[in-house]
């Protein structure tokens, strides 16, 4: 069947445009929900006062300082692996088959349903272990769930930074280590923090994994052994018991705002990263 | 007086030889070129006097190369000594993407020297030694990417300088520079070899034939001649090294 070229050109391009359209709807029509629901009861005292009577009244602060906890736990436990992991794959081994599993190995990691992390976290610290519902437990899950993301950034990162400024550096008489940290690491530095910045993106949103391992305890942690429970978790309690729906929409709206910042600044960290080396 | 002598040199990347059978040595303090058509190995060669090739999978070497009389492929080198004293200048003007300053003291820092004073020092020296200074010293905070190609050079040059070098491998150090730039960077040679021993690999035969007192011609991973430069250029021994000169091919 014969179709003027024409015709299908603009036929085409219009059916593109629709799904173009209907994806950044949908996206922008839960975000605008979210907000419409959740801004009424966001206030000051709403994101500094603590949850009382099981979250129906009051605050989310402790909520906020349970998920800061967590994320800067799992961060700073998931960066020294994963960025020296990276570091490794990339400048000190050629490519072979031993790199190939372990690249195998993390990717398989990142496919993981976050559920099956907390699982294992609830096995291996919480009861193993011995840490308890707690933020060490917690942190330990989501660094594990993180780990890929932040190694795969942190090697793609390292890569783009151009071979021949490391045999400028052996030229002159450097090792292979000061290459790394004096001319690689600060290069790849935007790259990297990139990553790491999806990564408390993903610890921030994170649910299942952390219900199982840190609990959902609603006092202020006083120690990496307090349980605690993180914003994501207390949304998903208020709303699934319907303790109150306007408070679940109000720490929904926290959570979303907290990601679109997070998200917003990393785009524009590798935005500039980008245009450094193009 | 030779610096540098090299005898029965063969490199192979895998199965294919990339150097056959070179000998030669190189004068102290004077420039010598290497001169011959894309592939024929003159890169290679330059690249086996600072080691530079190490860094590639599956080479192999055999024969001699002694730097002062000392065999650089011997079980007891110091690597990073023998980068220190056989520098490289690189065929694209390649600064790190830091401060001019950074870039500099470069060299000073990877070898410890982390003593201010000393840096600044040893900053301005090698700075002025390549006609920077004047050009860069009210910026020294800036990217060094900011700079024009040639002035990118002459700081890798200087880059260079600071860990006080004998000899300086440059590998087509002007083929990204138009031709004024060229000449700025080739009087800056014909000062150089006053300290260091210049061996320079070219494209441009009128470059060799302009800077170099030597002038190896190498073809298909030989060394087809070797001499003076006047005597290459004006009669050469081999008819494949006339050939080329002449342009016939190449």
């Amino acid at each position: 069947m014969y179709v003027n070229p024409r015709l299908e050109q603009r036929v085409v391009q219009s059916i593109l445009w629709l799904f173009t359209a209907i994806t950044v709807f949908i996206l922008f029509y839960i975000i605008f929900f979210i907000l419409k629901n959740g801004l009424p009861v966001l206030n000051y005292q709403f994101l500094t006062t603590n949850p009382t009577d099981m979250g129906k009244s009051g605050g989310i602060y402790s909520t906020i300082i349970g998920t800061i906890a967590l994320t800067i736990g799992a961060i700073l436990i998931a960066t020294p692996l994963g960025v020296g992991t990276a570091i490794y794959l990339t400048e000190y081994t050629l490519e072979s088959k031993i790199t190939r599993v372990i690249r195998f190995g993390s990717e398989c990691l990142a496919g993981i349903p976050s559920i099956i992390f907390g699982l294992f976290g609830f096995i291996l610290f919480v009861t193993k272990l011995k840490f308890g519902w707690s933020i060490l437990s917690g942190s330990l899950t989501l660094a594990f769930m993180i780990l890929p993301t932040i190694i795969r950034t942190s090697e793609e990162a390292l890569k783009s930074v151009p071979y021949n400024l490391r045999e400028v550096s052996f030229s002159l008489g450097g090792t292979k280590w000061q290459t790394v940290t004096k001319v690689v690491l600060p290069s790849a530095l935007p790259g990297i923090v990139t990553g790491v910045i999806l990564s408390v993106g993903r610890s921030i949103s994170e649910t299942a994994a952390v219900i199982f391992t840190a609990g959902s305890a609603l006092r202020i942690p006083t120690s990496i052994f307090s349980s605690s429970r993180t914003m994501a978790v207390h949304f998903y309690i208020l709303a699934r018991e319907g303790i109150s729906m306007p408070n679940a929409y109000g720490t929904a709206a926290v959570l979303i705002i907290a990601i679109l910042i997070i998200n917003i600044t990393a785009y524009r960290l590798m935005h500039k990263f980008m245009k450094k080396y193009s | 007086m030779s610096i540098i002598e090299v005898n029965k040199l063969n490199l192979f990347y895998g199965n294919f030889q990339a150097l056959k059978e070179i000998t030669l040595r190189i004068e102290k303090q004077k420039i010598t070129a290497l001169i011959g058509p894309s592939g024929c190995g003159k890169s290679t060669f330059l690249r086996t006097l600072n080691r530079m090739n190490d860094l590639i999978d599956d080479v192999r070497i055999s024969g001699s190369v002694k730097i002062s009389g000392n065999d650089i492929y011997g079980s007891d080198v110091d690597l990073l000594a023998l980068r220190k004293k056989v520098g490289m200048v690189f065929q694209r003007p390649n600064p790190f993407p830091l401060s001019i300053y950074d870039n500099v003291v470069y060299g000073l820092r990877v070898h410890g020297i982390l003593d201010k004073k000393i840096m600044e020092q040893k900053l301005q020296w090698s700075l002025e030694s390549v006609h920077l200074w004047d050009e860069v010293k009210d910026k020294l905070d800036q990217n060094a990417l900011t700079l024009s190609g040639e002035q990118q050079q002459r700081l890798c040059i200087a880059r260079l300088a600071v860990v006080e070098p004998e000899v300086l491998l440059m590998d087509e150090p002007c083929s990204a520079l138009d031709p004024m730039s060229t000449a700025k960077i080739e009087d800056l040679m014909y000062e150089l070899k006053k300290q260091y021993t210049i061996i320079i690999v070219t494209h441009n035969m009128q470059q060799a034939a302009r800077v170099s007192e030597y002038t190896g011609y190498f073809l298909l991973g030989e060394l087809v001649e070797f001499g003076e430069t006047n005597q290459i250029f004006t009669s050469p021994k081999d008819s494949r090294t006339e050939d080329y000169l002449t342009g016939r091919f190449g």
